[in-house]
């Protein structure tokens, strides 16, 4: 399985991304599904005054923590391409975050793989977030909603299917 | 050794490292927080935190832990990415 991982501060362009993630899926056109998702730095409704996030990283650790994750994806289900794109520095409102592409032959595989490298990217690459307002700014916690999501994952090993229960 | 802090841990701290190449490195994770928590009570608080994630060479650990003079160990809060 191909894979990349990217921790970068510039953006990104989600449909290069998506082409080099067919790219690396191989010859031969056996790829049928992608799936892709995007996270963007949301702004609370009616929260004018949000200037936007800084995001910190341990650099290495990084790496290595989505190196895992990929090889757990790939373990998992029978995935051609796996791709991890997550950026770092000052983001405004509205930019993109992170970005996730799983191809396979088929879109179960796809949408649980990227759905599974997200989540586990929540909870388990190290990286900090912390909002702006103006002068004022405050590290995000974490959200036990996010360690849920993880912990459905967890004893469903080799399925295609998420489950939906919380 | 060298122990690296993150986020806001980094920021209660003031710093971002510290190291121990001009004293006798501690033997343990549990050890190594006794030293440090010796610092000051900035140190203190932070290592009571319940919810302080610890890494020896990059991998989360939990409990105690053997460390050697070239381990690299970090403090940090719960990861807040994606």
């Amino acid at each position: 399985m191909e894979r990349f991982c990217r921790v970068q501060r510039a953006d990104f362009d989600p449909a290069a991304l998506e082409v080099a993630l067919l790219a690396g899926a191989g010859p031969g056109e056996t790829a049928g599904a992608v799936a892709t998702f995007t996270g963007l730095v949301r702004r609370a409704a009616g929260d004018g005054a949000f200037t936007g996030l800084t995001l910190e990283h341990y650099p290495g650790m990084t790496e290595r923590a989505i190196g895992e994750i990929l090889d757990e994806a790939a373990a998992r289900w029978s995935l051609l391409a796996l791709g991890v794109v997550h950026r770092i520095g000052e983001l405004a409102p509205g930019a993109r975050i992170v970005w996730v592409g799983a191809a396979a032959a088929h879109r179960g595989d796809a949408f649980a793989a990227c759905e599974f490298t997200m989540d586990y990217l929540k909870t388990r690459a190290p990286f900090w977030k912390k909002e702006h307002w103006g002068p004022e700014a405050r590290w995000v916690e974490a959200r036990s909603d996010d360690r849920h999501r993880a912990a459905r994952w967890q004893g469903e090993a080799g399925t295609t299917t998420a489950s939906t229960e919380e | 050794m060298k122990v690296r802090f993150f986020a806001s841990v980094r920021e209660r701290l003031g710093t971002a490292e510290c190291d121990f190449t001009h004293e006798t490195p501690p033997a343990d994770l549990d050890a190594l927080r006794a030293v440090l928590a010796a610092r000051g009570e900035g140190f203190a608080e932070v290592l009571a935190q319940p919810n302080l994630i610890c890494a020896v060479n990059q991998q989360v650990v939990h409990g105690n832990s053997a460390l050697g003079p070239d381990d690299e160990v970090a403090f940090f809060p719960p990861v807040t990415g994606g």
